[in-house]
């Protein structure tokens, strides 16, 4: 391998880096705050580059009728719970919430899809239109078991990607799809060395977005507060913190996480319907080399992901992912050596 | 003087296990009541059941209206707050995130909520000193003036405090217990949950006696503190 070949590897590795950081960044929230291992983080990243995709071809993209049906059986849900409670002064808000609201981007992308629409436009509707999908698909699925086991969440978030799956395949085929550029052209970072601006605008703003996530987690209230719930859920409801408002915050900022890791890969990638889970996996990768709780160490984890993925496939096209995937063992390794927990039934009595 | 808070009837269980058999209490606007008993008798089971923590069956009054439907946030948005045995600090957070936490269910304005905490600051200057540090880098005596500052963060209409001498040493308890009774002046109503019958009695106007889940004895602090039975018990008679 020549010093060439390197930079270019290091430039392919920093362009997965970016998009395993922002899913990375997405899981480690979800966990924290709910303790759902969101399996299908990836398969929302497909929603949004295959809808983007559609509105480029001029194409309505089904995923305004996902929204449809969801905010639909969502209101239905929440009116049944309610009536059933006697909590009928509670209805107009919940109709509002959880039927409105989330159809409020279905209207432009109702009114504007199937005509030519500048990049900027098309990226802001695939956006608005993927960032209700994840709060309610919770609302509906983990929100009555939120107090379930962690196994029983990862088997529901595993059910929740095989039928998200399943979805992509009915709404959108099997075929693959590709967007167009944002940015053409190259940029000569060093002399002689030349790299893509999309691969810049890819890396620019997955940092962007991070240090965004950072701000927003570190400065305002609403993020300290969902910091609060995440380190005590206890403590958090008795500052009156709401669990649940929590997790509907959460899961919106993790569609929209999910929604620009589609449209950031899917001028570079061919996205098809099931490539959502392989996203997830690796992006996993990195939040177990961060405890899934730490996010600095999460960022870590998706550069050592994004770089050994791209050295991977030069050596070894085929066994990339394997390799990718036994990281998951020294992670595992090194974490074990440094964590404080003790393993499940050795505070039972010896005999 | 007005009643601030009922209890009524109230029965709270662990499962099939009873552990709170149809207690019933009153609280004045104002005033210090104090629940003192052995380990085991439900005063902690009490006040959990009380902000909502644990479900109940019985009546719950607060300010007129019933709560019991009502869960916790609910309950902290009208002035109940509970400052627990375990205290449910932000241990990662630092001082002053804690703090801000605490005025969460008001939503202060900026100027209000700096008032709130030059407040907190003045009755506790070492969270002052301590503002940046993370709260599980505090001593067990820093710890509970956090978990009582975040409590005061709310404005509390009603403050419900269990076991604040809690693995304390004694000097810090009289200081703690000190500043509780100080809250009074500041028309704060406390439900104070003591193992420490003494200091408990000797800091509150009102007690209750709970013994196995039920009210065994209530009165004013200084009968309660004379009675045989109370002086027995609990209070080291010999």
């Amino acid at each position: 391998m020549t010093w060439d070949i390197a930079l270019i590897l290091s430039v392919d590795g920093l362009a997965g880096a970016a998009i395993y950081l922002l899913a990375g960044l997405g899981l480690v929230l979800v966990f924290s705050v709910t303790r759902v291992i969101f399996v299908p983080f990836g398969d929302i990243a497909v929603f949004s580059a295959l809808t983007l995709a559609y509105l480029e071809a001029q194409r309505f993209p089904p995923t305004i009728g996902l929204v449809a049906v969801l905010a639909g059986l969502t209101v239905a849900k929440e009116v049944v719970t309610l009536i059933r409670r006697g909590q009928f002064r509670e209805l107009p808000r919940a109709v509002l919430g959880w039927g409105i609201l989330p159809m409020v981007p279905c209207l432009p992308a109702f009114l504007l899809a199937g005509r030519e629409l500048p990049a900027l436009v098309a990226i802001g509707l695939a956006l608005i239109l993927v960032v209700p999908i994840v709060p309610l698909l919770a609302r509906l699925v983990f929100h009555p078991i939120s107090h379930a086991s962690t196994l029983v969440l990862l088997i529901a978030a595993l059910v929740l990607h095989f039928l998200l799956s399943g979805l992509g395949l009915l709404f959108f085929g099997p075929e693959g799809f590709r967007t167009q550029p944002f940015l053409n052209g190259m940029v000569e970072l060093l002399p002689g060395f030349r790299v893509s601006l999309q691969v810049l605008l890819m890396v620019g703003t997955s940092l962007a977005l991070a240090a965004l996530f950072f701000l927003a987690f570190e400065r305002t209230l609403v993020g300290k507060a969902l910091r609060a719930t995440a380190v005590n859920r206890v403590g958090a409801q008795l500052v009156g913190i709401r669990p649940a408002t929590t997790a509907t915050l959460t899961y919106t900022v993790v569609s929209l996480l999910a929604g620009f890791v589609g449209i950031l890969i899917a001028p570079s990638t061919t996205m098809y319907y099931d490539s959502g889970l392989i996203i997830g996996l690796k992006a996993f990768v990195a939040a177990i080399i961060g405890g899934l709780s730490s996010y600095p160490l999460t960022a870590l984890g998706a550069i050592a992901v994004g770089m050994l993925e791209s050295f991977a496939s030069f050596w070894n096209g085929a066994m990339k992912d394997v390799i990718v995937f036994s990281l998951l063992i020294p992670a595992l390794l090194v974490r074990s050596h440094f964590s404080n927990h003790s393993d499940d039934g050795s505070d039972e009595e010896e005999v | 003087m007005t009643t601030l808070f009922t209890i009524d009837d109230l029965h709270v269980s662990y499962g099939k296990v009873e552990a709170v058999h149809g207690i019933s209490l009153e609280l004045d606007a104002g005033r210090i009541v104090s629940v003192i008993g052995p380990n085991g008798a439900g005063k902690s089971t009490l006040l959990s059941a009380a902000i909502g923590l644990l479900p109940s069956r019985g009546r719950i009054m607060f300010d007129g209206s019933d709560i019991s439907g009502l869960g916790v946030e609910d309950r902290v948005e009208r002035g109940l707050c509970l400052v627990p045995e375990t205290r449910e600090l932000f241990g990662e957070m630092s001082v002053l995130d804690n703090l801000l936490l605490g005025a969460f269910s008001k939503r202060p304005n900026k100027a209000k909520r700096q008032a709130l905490l030059d407040h907190v600051y003045k009755r506790f200057p070492r969270l002052a000193e301590r503002r940046h540090q993370h709260a599980d880098t505090l001593s067990g005596g820093e710890r509970q003036m956090l978990a009582l500052g975040r409590a005061l963060m709310s404005e509390p209409r009603l403050l419900m405090l269990d076991e604040p001498s809690l693995g304390l040493a004694p000097l810090i308890v009289q200081e703690i217990l000190s500043i509780v009774t100080s809250l009074r002046a500041d028309g704060v109503s406390i439900l104070l949950v003591e193992q420490n019958a003494l200091a408990a009695l000797e800091s509150s106007d009102y007690g209750y006696v709970l013994e196995s889940g039920e009210v065994a004895l209530h009165g004013d602090s200084q009968a309660l503190k004379s009675d045989e039975r109370v002086f027995e018990s609990y209070l080291g008679g010999v």
